[in-house]
Formats: C-alpha cells, sequence, structure tokens
C-alpha cells in the first residue's frame, strides 16, 4: 500500500514539524510496518521552475524535424530576470502556457547533468520538461503544459508537480485491511499523533428510493449489500484531473481514463472496491447469485472461465456479466464511447472471494481488499463519492435514482476482562487505558464491574476474540512498553539420548576426515538412473510432490546417495584432488493408509483420531551417507599418498559401530549403486543397516566422481536404536601378554571373518584378542588360495599364562579354523 | 717339593717395575684424553685395560712375586688401574654427553614441513548453528523437540488457527504430496512439532524445535526452497509477553553478545495474538546504523536487524491443541536459522549453505 504524505495530511492534522520519518517510525511501532519512502524529487536537483512561454518560433531542420525556439519568462530564477532562450521539440504548448523549466546547473533522473549548448543554431539555455524527463510517468506525447493557475514564472516547480510529496510504502498485514485504504493509513496517523481525523466516508448520501436501477440479491450471505448509483451523460473523452492522476500514480496504479481512475481513486481514498458498467450495455434488473456448474463468463482481461457453483455471479437478463467482487465481464465493460455508467459498490463476503480469487488465480487491488475484508458500512458513501467525481470532471448528470439493496452485517461484541491485557503482555495496563485505547480504535463499549463488552467498528472484521482486544490495547500503550522478564527456570531433562548420540555421529564423521553437507531432498528417475536402480527398485517408490520445484525432481527423496555425489562432483570440478562428505538427513517412504484426516479445532481430537491422523504419514527415517572420493590421505614429503576406497567406506560404519557400541556385522553384497564384488550389507543383530563400499564404475562415470569413489548409507535410526545405553566398566588383566602369530592358507573364496571366527572360538576364554596383519596370495600359496596372517594375543584374569596353556589355545584354535574353513598352517 | 725361589728379585720382573707401572698408566691415561669420540675411547679401554693389556699382564705377574713383594708391588698396579678406569669414566662420561649434543644437532627437522596428511573434516554450521541454539534453550530448562518434514495438513494448519480460507495459507506456498487429497504437506515451519508437543504433554511446557521447512520460494541469494527454522515455545500458568521478551533478550544476548537485544513491533500470525515481530540491536555497530563513518552493512543502515515473528500464543490454538487456555497460557517465537546465520557470520549468499563446498564448511570446523 502506497499513500502520499499530502493524502495522509488532508484527512488528519499532523504537527507541521512532523517528518516523514517520525511518522513511519510511529506507524511501523502501531503496525502499519515500513516497506520503504519514495521521495520522487529526490533524483532531480535544482533549478526546476515555473516558465512562462513568451514566444516560440518553429524552425523546420534538414532532418525533417521541426523545433521551436523558444524564449521563456522564468522570472527572476536565472539570476537576470531577462527571458531564457531554450530550444524545444515538443509541439503541444502555445505562447502563454505555463511550463516547467529545468536551468543550467540542475541535474534530471539518470544524472542528466543540464548545461546551455549549442543546437539547431541556438544557444539553448536550459530545457522543457516533460513528465517522463522528470520521472512522473511514462507519457512522452509532450512537455507538461500547468493549469494557469499553478503559479508564477520563476517559482519552484517542486510543490507544483508535488515533486516534494513523499510516499510512503506500507507492507499492510492481513488482519489489517482497513489500512489498505488512505482513509485507514490516516485514521492510524491521527491514533500515533492523537491528532484531529476526518474520515472521507463520512458524507451526506441521498436517501436510497425506488427509481433506482433494479437490483436483487439471492445469496444475501454471500453479497449483504448491493448499491447502485447511474451517471449519465458522461464524457468519455474526459480527462482524469492532473491531481487525481498524479495521486493514482504515486499509488502504483496506471490513470487509464476518467471513469476507470474514479473507481480507483476511491478504492484508495475510502477502501471500498467499485465496479463500473456500461449502463447501456445492461439489460433488465441485476440479480446476485451463484454460479451453476459448468456456467461460463468471459472476464475483462479476455479470459473464458468456467464458473464454480461457489463462485458469485452478477447477471442481468442477458446473462452472467461479472464475477462478483472479483472482475467484471467483457460484454458490460466500459469502453472509449460510454456515456452512461452504472456505479456497482457492494459488499462481498470475504471467504467467498478468497475462494473464488484463488480457484480462478484472479489476483487484483479490489479481490485484494474484498478477500480481506472491507467496511460494509462506506458502500452509499463510496458509490456517491464516484458519482461526484465522475459528475464533476465527466460533465454528467447523477441520476436521482438511488438503489440500497440488503443491510450490511453486523459486528459481534466481545467480552473482555479490563485485567486481560495487563494479564496477557506483562505491562502495567489499568481499565482506564483499556478502555481509552478500545475507544481510540473505533470500539462502541458497554462497560461492566470487571468486564468491558466491545463492539468492533465495522472496518475491523479481524477483531473477534479478547486477545484481538489485547493487541489493540497494547500496540496503542506501545511494545516498547513490555517489560523483560525471564520466565520461572524448567524441569527440562536437557537433550534426548537420540539428539545426543546425532551429535556423537557428527563429531565421529568429522573426526575421521569428512565434511558435512546438506542437500535438498529432492529427487527424480534420472537421478534413481544413474544410481543404476533397476526398475523395481524399493527406492524407487517415493512420495511425490504435487507442485514439485522441478518436474524433473517430483519426489521427496529416498536416498541421501544423488545429493551427496552432486555435492562431492562439483567438489572435485572445483579442484579438489578428494573429498569425504557426508550427510544425515530424513528419507521417506509412502505408506498406504489412506488420507491424513482434517479434524475441526474447536478441541482436540481424541487419542484415537491422533492416531489415525499420525499413521497416514509417510516413514521418514533418518539415513546417513557417506561418500569418499578421489584423494583420501595425501601425498607428500612423507611419501605417497592414498586414495579412498571400499575398504575406508566399510572402516567408517565400522567406526561408528565401535562409538556407539554397536556390534556391526559386515557380509558381501552386490546392490546398486555398488561395485557389485565390493560392496558390503551391514548388519546389526541380523537387522540391515544399510551397504558400504565402492561405486560401480557406472555410477562414479554418471556422477562425473573419480574411479574406485566409495559411498555408504545407513539407517541412522535403527543405529541409534541400537547405541549401547549404559557402558559397563571395562574389566582387563594386567598379567604378561602370550603373543602366538598363525599364518593360516585357505580358499580364496573363503571370508576372513570365517576364519577369524573360527579362530576366535576355537581359541576360547584365553584369547583377549585377534587382528589380521597380513593377507598373501600368490605362487608360494597356491592358485585360488589365500593366506591370512593373524595376531592371536593370550593372557589370563588371575595368573601367567604357560607357554604351554598358549601352545594348546593356539592349536585349537588352529584346528577349529581348519575343520570350518579347510585352513591349513603354513 | 721346592720352596720359593729366594733367589727371585722383584725388581728383576720388568712389568712391575715402578716406572715400567708408571709409564703403562702414563700411556693409558694419555689415550683416554686422546679419544676424541666414543669409538677411541673404547679402543684406549681395550688396549689399555683390556686382558692383554700391558697394566692386566703386569698383574698377572704378581703372583709370581714372593708374598713380602706381592703387597707392594699390588698397590703399585691396584693404584694406577684405579687411575685408568677413573680416567675411563670421566672420558666416557663427557664423551657421551658430547654425542648426544651432537646427535641433537644432527636430528634437526623442518618443523615447518606440512602436517596435513589426513584431511579435515567439519560439521555443517546449519547443523552446529542448531546446537548452539539448543545448548542455550537447554540451558534454560527448556527441551529439544523434533518432529517429521513431511506433516499433516491438520497439524501443519489448521491445528495453528490456519484455517483452510486463511489468507496466510497463500503467503505461505505450500508444496503437497500427491495425491493432495491425502492433505500432507512439506512442512511450512516447525509450528507443527509445536502442536504435537501441546497435543502428547500437559503444561508445563518449554521446548524450543529446530528443524527444515519448505516453502516453494525461488532459489537465491536469499530465499530458498529449503531452509531451517527454530521455534520456541513456552506454555505455564501467568506466562505473558515479558517472559516472551526476557527469553528473547536472553537468546540473543547468548547467541551475539551482551547488550545485544531485541525489540518488538506489532505484526500477525494466526498462531499468535498479540503478535510481534522481533528486531535484533545490530551486533555489528551495536545499534548506531554507522559504522566507520559509512552506514552499516549488516543492518543496513537501519541499527536493528530484523530476526523473526513472536506472539501470545492464541487460545484458538490452545483449545485446538487440549491445552486449558483458562488455566494456561503461552507464547511463541520463530526465526531462520539459516538467515540468523547469514548475519552472525556475515554470509553474503544463502545457497553457499547448500552448495556442499567443503571449503566453506571447514571453515566453520566442528562447532560454531
Ligand atoms: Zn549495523
Amino acid at each position: 500500500m502506497k499513500a502520499p504524505v499530502s493524502w495522509i495530511r488532508e484527512y488528519v492534522d499532523l504537527p507541521d514539524d512532523a517528518t516523514t520519518e517520525d511518522l513511519t517510525a510511529r506507524l511501523t511501532a502501531l503496525g502499519l510496518k515500513l516497506e520503504a519512502i519514495e521521495k520522487p524529487g529526490d533524483q532531480i536537483t535544482g533549478p526546476l521552475v515555473v516558465g512562462k512561454v513568451l514566444t516560440m518560433e518553429p524552425e523546420p531542420q534538414k532532418n525533417g524535424k521541426t523545433i521551436n525556439w523558444c524564449t521563456v519568462d522564468v522570472g527572476a530564477a536565472n539570476g537576470t530576470g531577462e527571458p531564457q532562450g531554450i530550444v524545444c521539440g515538443a509541439h503541444n504548448f502555445k505562447p502563454g502556457d505555463l511550463v516547467v523549466v529545468i536551468l543550467p546547473g540542475g541535474i534530471l533522473p539518470g544524472n542528466f547533468e543540464i548545461s546551455a549548448r549549442k543546437t539547431y543554431g541556438h544557444l539553448s539555455a536550459g530545457m522543457i520538461c516533460s513528465a517522463r524527463e522528470l520521472g512522473l510517468g511514462e507519457d512522452h506525447d509532450g512537455i507538461i503544459v500547468l493549469p494557469a493557475d499553478a503559479g508564477v514564472p520563476g517559482d519552484s516547480a517542486f510543490p507544483v508537480l508535488g515533486l516534494d510529496d513523499e510516499v510512503i510504502e506500507f507492507e499492510i498485514n492481513p488482519d489489517r485491511a482497513y489500512a489498505l485504504s488512505l482513509r485507514g493509513v490516516a485514521r492510524e496517523a491521527a491514533l500515533a499523533y492523537d491528532a484531529p481525523y476526518r474520515d472521507p466516508a463520512e458524507r451526506s448520501v441521498p436517501e436510497p428510493n425506488g427509481a433506482g436501477y433494479p437490483v436483487e440479491i439471492d445469496d444475501p450471505v454471500g453479497c449483504p449489500v448491493f448499491v447502485a448509483r447511474k451517471v449519465t451523460g458522461f464524457d468519455p473523452a474526459a480527462p482524469s484531473p492532473d491531481w487525481m492522476v498524479r495521486r493514482l500514480t504515486q499509488a502504483g496504479m496506471r490513470p487509464i481514463s476518467l471513469a476507470v481512475d474514479v473507481t480507483n481513486y476511491v478504492m484508495l481514498e475510502i477502501g471500498r472496491p467499485i465496479h463500473g458498467y456500461d449502463a447501456d450495455k445492461l439489460s433488465g434488473p441485476i440479480r446476485v447469485r451463484r454460479a451453476a456448474a459448468g456456467e461460463r463468463l468471459t472476464t475483462l482481461d479476455g479470459t473464458d472461465r468456467v464458473l464454480s457453483p461457489e463462485d458469485l455471479v452478477v447477471t442481468d437478463d442477458s446473462g452472467i456479466i461479472g464475477l462478483g467482487g472479483v472482475m467484471g465481464g467483457e460484454t458490460t465493460e466500459m469502453s472509449a464511447t460510454t456515456t452512461a455508467v452504472l456505479v456497482e459498490a457492494a459488499h462481498w463476503d470475504a471467504t467467498s472471494m478468497f475462494r473464488t480469487g484463488r480457484r480462478h488465480r484472479l489476483t487484483s487491488e479490489a479481490g485484494k481488499r474484498n478477500e480481506r475484508g472491507v467496511d460494509p458500512v462506506v458502500t452509499q458513501a463510496a458509490a456517491d463519492r464516484v458519482v461526484e467525481l465522475l459528475t464533476t470532471y465527466g460533465g454528467g448528470t447523477a441520476d436521482p435514482g438511488v438503489t440500497v439493496v440488503g443491510i450490511p452485517p453486523q459486528q459481534a461484541p466481545i467480552e473482555m476482562a479490563y485485567d486481560l491485557p495487563e494479564r496477557v503482555t506483562g505491562m502495567p495496563i489499568d481499565a482506564a487505558t483499556t478502555v481509552a485505547n478500545l475507544e481510540a480504535v473505533g470500539c462502541e463499549l458497554d462497560k461492566h464491574d470487571t468486564t468491558v463488552v466491545a463492539t468492533p467498528p465495522p472496518w475491523r472484521p479481524d477483531l473477534n476474540d479478547p486477545f484481538d482486544l489485547v493487541e489493540e490495547v497494547a500496540r496503542i500503550v506501545g511494545y516498547d512498553q513490555v517489560p523483560s522478564v525471564l520466565p520461572r527456570e524448567a524441569a527440562g531433562r536437557g537433550l534426548t539420548r537420540e539428539q545426543r548420540l546425532r551429535r556423537r555421529v557428527g563429531r565421529t564423521l568429522a573426526g575421521a576426515g569428512c565434511v558435512e553437507v546438506i542437500s535438498f531432498p529432492f529427487v527424480g528417475d534420472a537421478a534413481f538412473d544413474a544410481l543404476g536402480l533397476p526398475a523395481d527398485d524399493v527406492l524407487r517408490t517415493t512420495v511425490r510432490l504435487a507442485n514439485p520445484l522441478s518436474s524433473e525432481e517430483p519426489s521427496y527423496t529416498t536416498t541421501l546417495l544423488p545429493g551427496l555425489l552432486k555435492a562431492a562432483a562439483r567438489n572435485i570440478g572445483r579442484g579438489a584432488s578428494g573429498v569425504s562428505l557426508f550427510e544425515t538427513g530424513t528419507v521417506a517412504f509412502p505408506v498406504d493408509r489412506g488420507p491424513a484426516p482434517i479434524y475441526g479445532v474447536d478441541w482436540r481430537p481424541t487419542d484415537a483420531e491422533l492416531a489415525k491422523l499420525l499413521e497416514a504419514i509417510p516413514e521418514q527415517p533418518l539415513h546417513l551417507a557417506v561418500v569418499l572420493s578421489g584423494e583420501r590421505e595425501r601425498a607428500g614429503w612423507w611419501g605417497d599418498g592414498r586414495e579412498a576406497g571400499w575398504s575406508d567406506a566399510i572402516g567408517i560404519v565400522r567406526r561408528l559401530g565401535t562409538e556407539l557400541g554397536v556390534d556391526i556385522e559386515v557380509v558381501s553384497a552386490a546392490r546398486a549403486p555398488w561395485h557389485p564384488g565390493r560392496c558390503a550389507r551391514v548388519l546389526v543383530d541380523g537387522a540391515e543397516l544399510g551397504h558400504a563400499g565402492e561405486l560401480h564404475p557406472k555410477v562414479c562415470q554418471a556422477f562425473g566422481l573419480p574411479p574406485r569413489s566409495a559411498a555408504v548409507e545407513i539407517d541412522l535410526d535403527l543405529l541409534m536404536r541400537r547405541a549401547r545405553d549404559v557402558t559397563p566398566g571395562p574389566e582387563f588383566s594386567t598379567y604378561p601378554l602370550a603373543k602366538e602369530d598363525v599364518a593360516l592358507v585357505v580358499d580364496a573364496s573363503v571370508t576372513t571373518a570365517a576364519v577369524e571366527s573360527a579362530l576366535r572360538e576355537g581359541a576360547g576364554d584365553l584369547l583377549e584378542s585377534i587382528r589380521l596383519f597380513d593377507l598373501f596370495t600368490g605362487e608360494q600359496v597356491g592358485e585360488g588360495r589365500k593366506s591370512l596372517a593373524f595376531a592371536l594375543r593370550f593372557r589370563a584374569a588371575d595368573r601367567t599364562l604357560t607357554e604351554e596353556e598358549t601352545a594348546a589355545a593356539r592349536d585349537a584354535a588352529v584346528a577349529l579354523a581348519a575343520e570350518r574353513t579347510g585352513a591349513v598352517q603354513r | 717339593m721346592s720352596g720359593p725361589n729366594t733367589d727371585y728379585d722383584p725388581v728383576e720382573v720388568t712389568p712391575l717395575k715402578p716406572e715400567e707401572v708408571e709409564a703403562s698408566r702414563d700411556a693409558a691415561l694419555a689415550a683416554i684424553a686422546a679419544a676424541t669420540d666414543l669409538a677411541e675411547l673404547k679402543q684406549a679401554r681395550i688396549d689399555h685395560t683390556g686382558d692383554r693389556s700391558p697394566l692386566a699382564l703386569a698383574n698377572r705377574e704378581i703372583g709370581a712375586l714372593p708374598p713380602q713383594a706381592r703387597k707392594e708391588a699390588g698397590q703399585r698396579i691396584g693404584q694406577a688401574r684405579g687411575a685408568v678406569n677413573q680416567a675411563l669414566a670421566a672420558r666416557q662420561a663427557v664423551l657421551e654427553a658430547e654425542h648426544e649434543e651432537r646427535m641433537l644437532v644432527e636430528e634437526t627437522v623442518d618443523v615447518t614441513l606440512p602436517t596435513d596428511r589426513v584431511p579435515t573434516g567439519a560439521r555443517h554450521p546449519l547443523t552446529t548453528g542448531a546446537e548452539l541454539i539448543a545448548d542455550i534453550f537447554v540451558a534454560m530448562g527448556w527441551e529439544v523437540a523434533e518432529g517429521p518434514v513431511i506433516e499433516a495438513e491438520w497439524l501443519n494448519f489448521d491445528a495453528l488457527n490456519l484455517g483452510p480460507d486463511h489468507p496466510a495459507r497463500t503467503m505461505q506456498d505450500t508444496f503437497w504430496t500427491e495425491p493432495a487429497d491425502n492433505h500432507l504437506v512439506l512442512r511450512t515451519h516447525t509450528s507443527p512439532v509445536q502442536a504435537r508437543t501441546m497435543l502428547t504433554r500437559t503444561p508445563p511446557i518449554y521446548v524450543v524445535c529446530p528443524g527444515r521447512v519448505f516453502r516453494t520460494d525461488e532459489y537465491d541469494a536469499t530465499h530458498s526452497p529449503v531452509f531451517h527454522q527454530v521455534e520456541g515455545l513456552a506454555i505455564d500458568e501467568g506466562i505473558t509477553m515479558a517472559h516472551l521478551k526476557g527469553t528473547l533478550d536472553h537468546f540473543a544476548a547468548s547467541m551475539f553478545g551482551e547488550g545485544i537485544n531485541t525489540r518488538f513491533r506489532p505484526s500477525y500470525f494466526p498462531f499468535t495474538e498479540p503478535s510481534a515481530e522481533v528486531d535484533l540491536v545490530c551486533f555489528v555497530c551495536r545499534g548506531a546504523g554507522v559504522l566507520d563513518g559509512a552506514p552499516c552493512r549488516t543492518c543496513r543502515g537501519e541499527g536493528w536487524i530484523e530476526w523473526g515473528g513472536c506472539g501470545v500464543v492464541n487460545p484458538r490454538v490452545l483449545a485446538a491443541c487440549g491445552v486449558d487456555a483458562e488455566r494456561y497460557t503461552g507464547f511463541a517465537f520463530g526465526m531462520g536459522i539459516d538467515r540468523t546465520l547469514m548475519f552472525r557470520h556475515g554470509l553474503e549468499d544463502l545457497r553457499e549453505l547448500f552448495e556442499g563446498d567443503i571449503r566453506f564448511t571447514t571453515a566453520f570446523g566442528s562447532d560454531l
């Protein structure tokens, strides 16, 4: 909402010395938030003066153009009092006209410096200005010709053109629709300064009579009031007055024609949207009703619309002539030949306006006001004001008929305890302040002992609850008066176990050299294809969005890998030689348990209702994904670097298992997007946690990653659920350690885990630890065989082990490994 | 059986002659003194104290002397060997000290060599930022509540006094899941977590709700369709706007430093009534609006930074969520974590948070 300061001042007696900055600061404190202050003249530096054209001599030029060599009286503004010689290319003026002159030394918008210069054989000392050159509009048909009474030569042209009139742009919150008018803004300004206010909607209007245009309302809920007035004999060519054009332009509306401009002007002034019909195109009585399904209307914007039974329509004998309160129809549109105007000022149901606007994707200045709620009482005043302006500037006659159908809806009274504002805001607000402030916003009060019953003014349909009244009382007291007090200390239990575990996981991964990223969780087939997922892969069953950002990524993701792999590729593309990234985030899997119900809001749903609602929500487990790409350890003076590989990926899962006290089981698996021979399925107590390993070469290629990049994706929720809760204090022996190394040759297909677990079991209780320290293949062990060297470490809790005991344990270990895996000791 | 050789003249046993012993001793002492490193000293030890050294050989001759001569010769040899051993020990200590000193010098390295063998990891500032905020509230005894991002429409809108025709529903352009009549949305704020908390717990409630939220915004330097919010909710007996102000002032000071507080401006949110927008004293210019003679860039010369929204929980919300509005009042607030970090750390472009460039993230390390 843009409001020129001069227009605000028309309705409220602000102190002369109140600056625009002070005004906007006070209005912001009241809830009308300042968006910007426009100073139309701030791109212009003087001298910009009123000039009177004394002579003009047309001089045809070789290029076919004709210029005018003018002398202009600029009073004493040029320092000499002599007429100023100026060359002008425009022709829409004559000697004796008052014009706007910028003299040498002045600067026009665009930092255009004016100097005396030789042109067309004359010394042109200044410029006669057009509206466009002054930044006042796009009209470039000619220079500005001022009204004869605009001033005398030499006067500053700034006030004459309104260039010193600042325009305030407000951001109006949805509850303050009344401030979408100068009437409302000025009312708030009066409140801000406790200054006298004149309501522009307060005017004497002619009594309704039966001679007006016939109107019937079939749906008084949708359209409680319909006022119709008529102007005849109107001159469609009559221009809008300059002041109106200027104000409309200042308010951000484009001047079109007198009839349209007047309706827009009154909407800005009073806040009531007005519709004008070409009265000669109307046939028979006007009726307001809901549309029938399938009815159509071509609206003013040329769109043919299929209407809904919820849409309110205005009809005459010809059929539907308008989408009530939203947009008129083509058939009764005012045109350049319209001489009779039927003025409609109707009150429309805000909810219906909102729905129709949304259904037909129509936004307009009128719709914006109608759907937020307009003062239902000012329909007659607004129509009368339109009639006044049309007849004053268009030369028509007001038809004596005045149609008023329906009665404005009443505001429901609200009862509030006097002390509620104090109890809610914590500010010391006594009953007298409460009463005064409610009256200041226009409420009618009925005062009882402990409560006040307030009937809000008709322009405040947003006031419905006692707490709404509290806000009105409080904003006038001033939010800056709210004390700063800490509430009592709450008895919280700190972070939940899961919240602490999540931090621990993040720190562990950062400690492992991984950098966290946060990606958008949207995914599409292209990413699934790049991952090489088969057509029936469970990850392709997604929660789809009805209105995705991009049709390429229409779903909420089921895997964090696409985002992560893209981020890795981006880093590599930007020159990183290696990158280790991780992300924790929710993924989503659809559930097919019906729609989520919509309950009422007047009371809490039952537990059963709530459960039904919660179970309709998709599964959203928290996942963790890691990608390790390119150089994992750097080369340097210490030696070679090392590329990331499958073992780094599996190592990270194991590291998390160790950190969280979870036994991680690793088995080989083949699952996209991993390399089928280098993929581990990771399990916890037999439940699948996820996968880790080297990515399939095609996947690396598809995402632009270095070969042998590795990745992990696990269900972090599951891992955290299995995390050890309370760690028991460890027990360990301080007796001497006994070391035994064994090298076992097995078939290449036997897994290390199988050999290790056989050794562990065979070695028995004396075994403290076991670790593979060498892996060897080659001629010495034979084709298809491999040698695994394990370090076994034995220790007893209560004694020093003898060599015989150790050897027996080792032999038992080897024997079981031989039995289980066919291992042969080297 | 033959008796001692009474004819044997001790002075005639050459190695035991005093001058010979002295000469051997002096030769040994000279060799020890001449040893310049531990190897030479070792050689001198072998040469002069070893089994085949003159003093050792001389010592062996003592047994051949008549008893009356043994004592004197023994004393002489003993003194000489003692002097030699003493000199050896002393020289050994000196040479060892010299050796160690030399070794330490020789082992000197260039400590300016790079040490970045293993790359450094980091956590995302949005994660650590949310933790920082959570910790501030946990320190006040609040708890951290969370909820799903794909949320029931009723919880995201209706329960929060955003009815089906509420204008605010168009203000927040929402991602809907398919089919739309499943009534599921990507949550547009973390407020449904507040609703869930009220629906499942009895007051007093003091929770802070950080999380990821979605709106169908264009993606540019200051807007993102995916962003992060933190909201707070307090429901207790006697809660007022003053407690809201106190809490936000405390939050601001904890986050931005002592003396950085907030101001309220009347505003509108369906969830709260009365409602306010929260501005934060610009922590760069400390409210002056001017920095080094030029308008402050962080607050664009305003002295204040728009931080978020807040208010007293609308009794309609309390009713929908089963809180006894006669007994309890509450306050709620919310702000963007992304935005908060942008001005706390002087970030120019929101998109940096979501690009995953390790140079950006590692700059923040593992905590803020
Ligand atoms: Zn600043």
